[in-house]
């Protein structure tokens, strides 16, 4: 039997994607309609228009982050010197392919709200109201347009560009096999400093201050040094589920010949594992503020737990901790296609709601405004990663058959 | 605990044991038990083992620890001696969780190492037999329990042509003794019959 390493994605796979990513776009068509116009008075017309921006801003992050991952993952157990992903690693290159398509339109959506009339969401954009505010004044130096500005789109740069190089340096080898032991050596070598790189810049962003300038500043008074640790841990294990998910739909193809249900079970584990992670950085940030219970603290936390939002904070809690926990806990489970396709969208699922947790309360205090718009954004999102998902994979082969690594990787034991 | 006649065969490589644990099961012939100088990944399934228990006890112990904590310190702190900290409810259970989640720890880790070692009969100056010595050196070896029924010669011979390096027949102790092995002549091998 032949290997099928080349992907083209089926026809049904691609008018599916266009199909979510027109529903997507008629899904903000319709989430403008309804937020805009009716309002009683200029402050609600303020809030409403914030409501719809509030939207597309948690589903673009979100979404970004996701992609994202994908390429910390490589990057990650590349510095490791992990073999054992060398089997479907295409699949994480392929996803972070998407990193500059949805980064565009990230970039675009968060420059639109931090230079637009509306600081409902971010308020320190106001400078009237900065002048008058002791702490947003005193936060400044951070939090300003042009700084903001030149951060998103820096960021979002260096990930597209160090994510391409890192795709480039593996796709170098599918057609020049490395002839002995020292060009190998060299090779790994390479692919360690890039990857290097690219893990300083991640830690400096997505666990630093990304999640500082793009989510947390929506409450800007209110902070915590946790806060990114704990986006990163939400974005991280999304972006597993999303690597499982597409993990199984191409064994379900007939592809991946050499992914068996070890590597599987070895995704399984991280969805597992940074599951309870994420958890215990929810707790912890939760924890230490109910515990000391200091005003300015627990306003973030009063609509959240106790407020109007309390019923999604509970199903976060069984849906990001409760179901990984017992599901997921067992080794059959994470080494069946239906267990692991389940939990791997009901993580999603879960992580998205923590976004919506992390961008909803401060913008729309007085109700939880998600309708089925929203869920329709999220669909488009997801249409465009399948997309270009399918695209980046048809590019190359399925298997990085030249890799110093992938040998170990065939034979890999859990 | 008795002592029983087993045929043992020892192997210098693990690539003709696996063959050959494949080929004795199918042969109809029991194993009890094959002792290498390091795990080999694979064998448990080959000899046809069932999958360990050890999980499932972890998680009953896991589970003791959870409701341990969470019940002694709702006792604790709300029957028999509450005390006020910081003006937070007598039962506040966001506190407890640090403990909670340490003790859930603590059971599971513990509990498992007794359990690992119930299983695996391992405590201090208790004594098994492993049939060969080399086994923890460089031996592949693989004991094969008589009946009354089995034909010595013919499983040797069997066992020979299934690529064992040197077969023996010899009557041990199945279980555990506490003792020492070079003062226990009676159960440590002392009828030992070279074969051929």
């Amino acid at each position: 039997m032949s290997l099928k390493l080349n992907f083209t994605a089926p026809k049904r796979y691609n008018t599916i994607s266009l199909a979510l990513m027109a529903f997507g776009v008629l899904s903000i068509i319709g989430l403008y309609i309804s937020t805009h116009g009716g309002a009683a008075d200029a402050k609600q017309e303020a809030l409403n228009d914030a409501r719809f921006w509030a939207s597309l801003l948690q589903n673009s992050v979100y979404f970004l982050l996701v992609v994202n991952a994908s390429m910390f993952f490589i990057c990650a157990t590349t510095l490791a010197w992990g073999g054992w992903q060398m089997a479907f690693r295409r699949v994480p290159e392929a996803i972070s392919a998407v990193v500059p398509v949805i980064g565009v339109i990230c970039v675009a959506i968060l420059l639109a709200i931090c230079f637009g009339s509306n600081h409902t969401i971010y308020h320190w954009t106001d400078t009237h109201h900065v002048a008058e505010d002791p702490v947003l004044d005193f936060k400044k130096g951070f939090l300003n347009k042009g700084f903001f500005a030149v951060t998103t789109v820096l960021t979002v740069v260096l990930w597209s560009v160090l994510g391409w190089k890192m795709r480039k340096l593996s796709q170098s080898l599918d057609n020049s096999p490395l002839p002995d032991l020292e060009s190998k050596r060299k090779y790994l070598w390479k692919n360690t400093v890039w990857a290097a790189l690219y893990i300083v810049v991640f830690s400096l962003t997505v666990m630093s201050s990304i999640p500082w300038l793009w989510l947390m500043s929506i409450d800007a008074h209110w902070y915590s040094t946790m806060y990114s640790w704990y986006t990163f841990a939400s974005s991280f294990v999304a972006g597993m589920a999303l690597i499982a998910l597409f993990v199984v739909y191409l064994k379900n193809a007939g592809y991946l010949e050499f992914t068996n249900f070890e590597h599987l079970h070895d995704i399984g584990k991280f969805m597992f594992a940074f599951s309870i992670f994420w958890t215990y950085l929810w707790f912890s940030q939760f924890m230490l503020i109910w515990y000391a219970n200091i005003p300015e603290e627990t306003v973030y936390f009063k609509p959240r737990a106790e407020g109007l939002y309390s019923g999604i904070f509970w199903l976060m809690f069984i849906i990001n901790f409760l179901a990984p926990l017992l599901i997921l806990m067992t080794r059959d489970s994470k080494r069946r296609y239906s267990t692991m396709t389940f939990m791997a969208l009901l993580i999603l699922f879960g992580h998205w709601l923590d976004f919506y947790q992390m961008v909803f309360p401060a913008v729309s205090p007085n109700e939880v405004p998600m309708i089925l718009y929203d869920f329709g954004v999220a669909l488009g999102f997801v249409g465009v990663i399948m997309f270009v998902t399918g695209k980046a994979l048809s590019k190359a082969p399925l298997l990085a058959t030249n890799h110093p690594l992938t040998k170990e990787s065939v034979i890999h034991h859990a | 605990m008795s002592v029983k006649k087993f045929v043992v065969g020892n192997f210098d490589d693990e690539a003709v044991l696996f063959p050959a644990v494949k080929k004795v099961r199918r042969a109809g012939y029991r194993i009890h038990d094959v002792f290498t100088p390091f795990p080999i990944h694979g064998l448990d399934k080959e000899m046809g083992l069932r999958d360990t228990s050890l999980h499932t006890a972890g998680f009953i112990f896991g589970i003791t620890g959870t409701t341990t904590a969470v019940s002694f310190i709702t006792w604790a702190l709300t029957t028999d001696w509450p005390i006020n900290f910081g003006g937070k409810p007598f039962f506040s259970l966001p506190a407890w969780i640090p403990i909670t989640f340490e003790l859930t720890v603590l059971f599971a880790a513990v509990g498992m190492v007794l359990t690992f070692c119930w299983l695996c009969q391992l405590a201090p100056f208790v004594k098994k037999d492993h049939f060969n010595p080399r086994s923890t050196d460089d031996t592949f070896v693989m004991a094969l329990e008589c009946t009354d029924k089995t034909n010595d010669e013919e499983l040797i011979a069997f066992l020979n042509s299934v690529g064992a390096k040197d077969v023996s027949v010899q009557y041990r102790e199945t279980g555990w003794w506490l003792g020492r092995y070079d003062q226990d002549t009676v159960k440590y091998g002392k009828k030992v019959e070279a074969a051929s």
